[in-house]
């Protein structure tokens, strides 16, 4: 059973979203995709300034099994990136909630979080896409 | 739910990752693909690979037999034990199947073929044998175990009852022979020392077991695969088809054309492919920059040729990818592979791209 911490949102592309005290939010890829993916050789992160709409692709985990896309889970500018993942990759693996962030943006309209799904949802909706 | 090893529970048991492999329920890895590799590298580890097929061969003529049926001469074979890599072709010239066949006696050889070309390699071992009367058994009642690494004689030597010990230590690179029942052969897959150990279904979870507890770790099919191709090994199916011929897959070396009066099964399509010229090769690739190779992708050579990724991979022991691609004949020193919509610089290496944890090739 993977791991879903109530303390954040989710996406349909399997995006964690965690709110900071600054107006900020965090990204990275939940428990359950860097497991499905298996041991990460890459990542590719966004760069800062960049500027996103919700569910455009803006980083790019690779895995030796697949490479996957990583979302923009709203909309918005890239504040930060984590560099440390270009030369440890399998942090992404190993605390994917924690160490294994990808990147930070500053949300355009903050009501585009309410769109993301609560762990509970997104646990139902891990499961119904088993099937 | 596919076919399973003898040794199912104990992948179970120790957190495998179970996906069908023709038809097989198999470990893909047990927790961490890179980890297991490296291990292999570095230390000992071991497979099932119970899912191959093992074939017993006898008969007066069976030398006759294999001197035809198969590309490489088993008059190579001229010691008990030694063990010959050879494809076996059809009249085109195009590979059922690559494999390994023992030598054990004058009336009597073992063969290991791949697990899913199974039911082909069978009907075709028993059409050839007719003419030579030889007598093909297939051993499904023999599981198979490889331990493979620097450490790995070391830790099966600890574990092998003494007259085993004393078989499995004095065996040559290449060689193998009975122990009782078992045989014990120093081959492998990985580019490591090791052996690969044929016994009884009965025997094999308590000798899985032993040797996990005197710490041989196991790996999974994805490690294996990674390890493969470092060590510059063709994966049936994916670098080679019955569609291909060995002079077009890098495994020209495993033809024996000496001496010219051997005739053997698609001798002559090959000459004359040879004399006409081969259109295609099978080369190795690093590609230049980061990423991950991956089959069936695209190859450009030049302003016009094309070939293909037949295996891609990411190497652990070198952290670049590597991998096989067939292309064109004249392909000279670089290409590009096209990856996600970009043409990527990659460079034609002659594999191996590691043997025994150190890189073959330039970085």
């Amino acid at each position: 059973m993977s791991n879903i911490p109530v303390d954040r949102k989710y996406s349909r592309t399997h995006e964690w979203v965690s709110l900071n005290d600054d107006g900020t939010v965090t990204v990275g890829i939940s428990d359950s995709a860097q497991e499905q993916l298996g041991d990460m050789v890459f990542v590719e992160v966004p760069e800062v300034g960049q500027n996103l709409d919700a569910t455009e692709a803006c980083a790019v985990v690779e895995s030796v099994k697949a490479a996957s896309d990583v979302y923009a889970p709203v909309s918005g500018e890239i504040t930060a990136v984590n560099e440390g993942l270009t030369d440890s990759p399998e942090t992404v693996n190993q605390d994917a909630y924690g160490a294994g962030w990808i990147f930070r943006m500053q949300p355009a309209d903050a009501s585009e979080l309410d769109t993301l799904m609560d762990a509970e949802a997104y646990e139902s909706f891990l499961a119904s896409e088993a099937h | 739910m596919g076919s399973m090893t003898p040794l199912y529970e104990e992948h179970l048991a120790a957190g495998g990752k179970l996906v069908d492999f023709a038809g097989w329920d198999m470990p893909i890895h047990y927790g961490s693909q890179i980890e297991e590799h490296h291990t292999v590298r570095n230390a000992a580890g071991m497979f099932d690979v119970s899912h191959m097929t093992v074939v017993d061969l006898s008969g007066d003529r069976v030398r006759d037999y294999l001197r035809y049926l198969l590309a490489n001469d088993v008059s190579r074979l001229e010691s008990s034990g030694k063990a010959l890599y050879s494809c076996m072709l059809n009249e085109s010239g195009g590979i059922i199947d690559d494999l390994i066949v023992y030598y054990i006696k004058n009336d009597f050889f073992r063969m290991v073929v791949n697990a899913g070309t199974r039911a082909r390699d069978l009907a075709w071992l028993e059409q050839q044998a007719a003419a030579y009367a030889v007598t093909v058994t297939e051993r499904p009642d023999l599981a198979m175990v490889a331990i493979q690494g620097p450490a790995a004689r070391d830790r099966v030597l600890e574990v092998l009852a003494a007259g085993a010990r004393s078989v499995a230590g004095s065996l040559r690179p290449f060689f193998g022979a009975f122990a009782g029942d078992w045989f014990i052969a120093r081959t492998g897959y990985t580019g490591e020392d090791g052996f690969e150990i044929i016994l009884p279904n009965e025997a094999v979870v308590a000798f899985w077991q032993q040797l996990r507890t005197a710490g041989v770790r196991p790996v999974g099919l994805g490690a294996r695969d990674t390890l493969r191709l470092e060590a510059g090994m063709n994966l049936y199916g994916s670098d080679m088809d019955e569609s291909f011929t060995p002079l077009e897959s890098a495994l020209g070396w495993t033809v024996a054309w000496e001496p010219p009066e051997r005739d053997f099964i698609g001798r002559s399509a090959l000459e004359k492919q040879r004399h006409e010229g081969v259109r295609d090769k099978l080369v190795g690739l690093l590609l230049e920059g980061k990423g991950v190779l991956r089959n069936h992708q695209k190859v450009v050579v030049g302003d016009d040729g094309q070939g293909e990724i037949t295996s891609g991979s990411f190497s652990p022991t070198l952290q670049r990818a590597i991998g096989f691609a067939r292309v064109p004949q004249q392909t000279g020193a670089t290409c590009e592979v096209e990856i996600r919509g970009k043409l990527l610089p990659a460079r034609v290496v002659k594999p191996p791209f590691v043997r025994n944890g150190a890189a073959q090739i330039e970085l």
